[in-house]
């Protein structure tokens, strides 16, 4: 029994990843449907967008004061107490920003989005509005999927912002580095191209990813109320494994 | 529900807003973007025999006060030496023409840089000048090499050590 269970959960695996990607395929051919559900589309970019900026911007300062602190502690003990805010910026604009935000934003809103669509399969809505016309692709995955790609960059931004902030806080206002040394150091060895926007790209990619995991999870759920349960867990781990993976990936492609 | 999604709208529109303006100041204020100079700027030429890493966009400093950067870096094919453009900003047109211009490192192994060491000349730069002095950046292999060498347990010869030091002094204004 388990010698025949063992390649039946690598078969299971293999079909989750095939269906994923027929669902994918799916999605992207209701997009120029559901421009016509353009509104949802904008409340969704609220929802898991503009909803999410506290957590964002509280991690952000957060994610940027230790980095400031610990870099500066570490620095000194080498004479290079001046290249922290240099350091602090690189480290966040090409792997910290995109990363931590990915998997906050999986955690704030990939969850929801799961449970959300989830539920509306366990209540039979989704079946509900195949019976009104409306495909349920078109209204419900679509418009959650567009506002991943538009949110996630965005709050990328904002993340990286008050990271900086956070570290010119700590390192100038409270370890006493001199805020031009600081910000010099920072504006020679930063590129808008290979730093900035590889890090936006990159955000673009996990907010497809993790918003496609959130919807895929919560559209092919068991109509119980444990299936809803076991699928935002699930959301939340292939999600943060994906992201983390496909960072790999993309560093050693964007470099 | 109109004035809802209404208030959805304006919400977004204001996050989306908020993004941007996030990115413009992450491009604008905290990269290389920020040290093009904005206001107006003149042209100089200096000669190096070595440059080092000196990239583009390297700051040029004048006591330690960043008044430009380095421009363009090419080689003279006559002569086989590097000539850098340096552009340096308007407010700062009071450099002597005597000065000399060196490659300095920030830091023990940090980016390099252009230093200018102003000279007492009454005159002053003009756009397109060049300097007449200037001290090519030093390699940390030859300096590694020439204390390897003079460092040597066996106390090498006076007539060994006079040559290296030579070679570090030829035809270079002091340092300051």
């Amino acid at each position: 029994m388990s010698a025949a269970r063992k390649p039946s959960m690598l078969g299971d695996s293999l079909a989750q990843v095939g269906a994923c990607g027929l669902f994918l395929l799916q999605v992207l051919g209701t997009l120029p449907r559901s421009v016509r559900h353009f509104g949802e589309t904008v409340r969704q970019v609220w929802f898991v967008g503009a909803m999410s900026l506290v957590i964002i911007m509280t991690c952000g300062l957060f994610v940027g004061a230790v980095l400031g602190l610990q870099l500066y502690d570490v620095l000194s003990r080498f004479g290079s107490a001046a290249m922290s805010g240099t350091v602090v910026a690189l480290a966040l604009y090409r792997e910290l920003g995109p990363v931590v935000t990915a998997l906050l934003f999986a955690g704030r809103a990939g969850t929801s989005i799961t449970a959300e669509i989830g539920l509306m399969r366990a209540t039979d809505q989704l079946a509900a509005m195949e019976m009104m016309a409306v495909d349920p692709l078109a209204y419900v995955v679509a418009p959650r999927f567009l506002a991943g790609i538009v949110a996630v960059p965005l709050l990328v931004c904002v993340f990286n912002a008050l990271a900086i902030l956070g570290a010119h806080v700590v390192c100038v206002s409270w370890l006493g580095l001199d805020n031009g040394t600081f910000w010099s150091n920072m504006t020679a060895a930063v590129d808008v191209h290979t730093d900035v926007l590889n890090g936006v790209w990159k955000a673009v990619a996990f907010g497809a990813v993790c918003t496609l995991i959130a919807t895929f999870n919560g559209y092919t759920t068991a109509p119980t109320s444990e299936g809803v349960a076991y699928a935002t867990t699930r959301t939340v781990v292939l999600s943060s494994i994906t992201v983390l993976a496909l960072d790999f990936v993309m560093t050693a492609f964007l470099m | 529900m109109t004035q809802q999604r209404r208030s959805y709208q304006i919400g977004t529109g204001l996050f989306i807003l908020l993004g941007f303006a996030a990115l413009a100041y992450l491009a604008t204020q905290t990269t290389s973007v920020a040290n093009f100079s904005q206001g107006e700027s003149y042209a100089l030429k200096a000669r190096f025999t070595n440059i080092g890493q000196l990239k583009l966009r390297a700051p040029v400093k004048l006591a330690g006060v960043r008044i430009g950067s380095v421009e363009s870096i090419t080689l003279d094919p006559a002569k086989l030496d590097a000539i850098v453009r340096i552009s340096v900003d308007k407010q700062y047109a009071e450099i002597p023409d005597d000065s000399a211009a060196a490659i300095f490192t920030s830091g023990l192994l940090g980016d390099q840089y252009v230093g200018i060491q102003p000279g007492g000349s009454p005159d002053m730069m003009k756009d397109g000048d060049e300097f007449v002095l200037t001290q090519s950046s030093m390699q940390l292999e030859d300096l590694i090499g020439k204390f390897l060498v003079s460092g040597s347990p066996q106390k090498p010869a006076n007539g060994q050590d006079a040559p290296a030091d030579d070679k570090s002094g030829s035809a270079q204004p002091p340092k300051p």
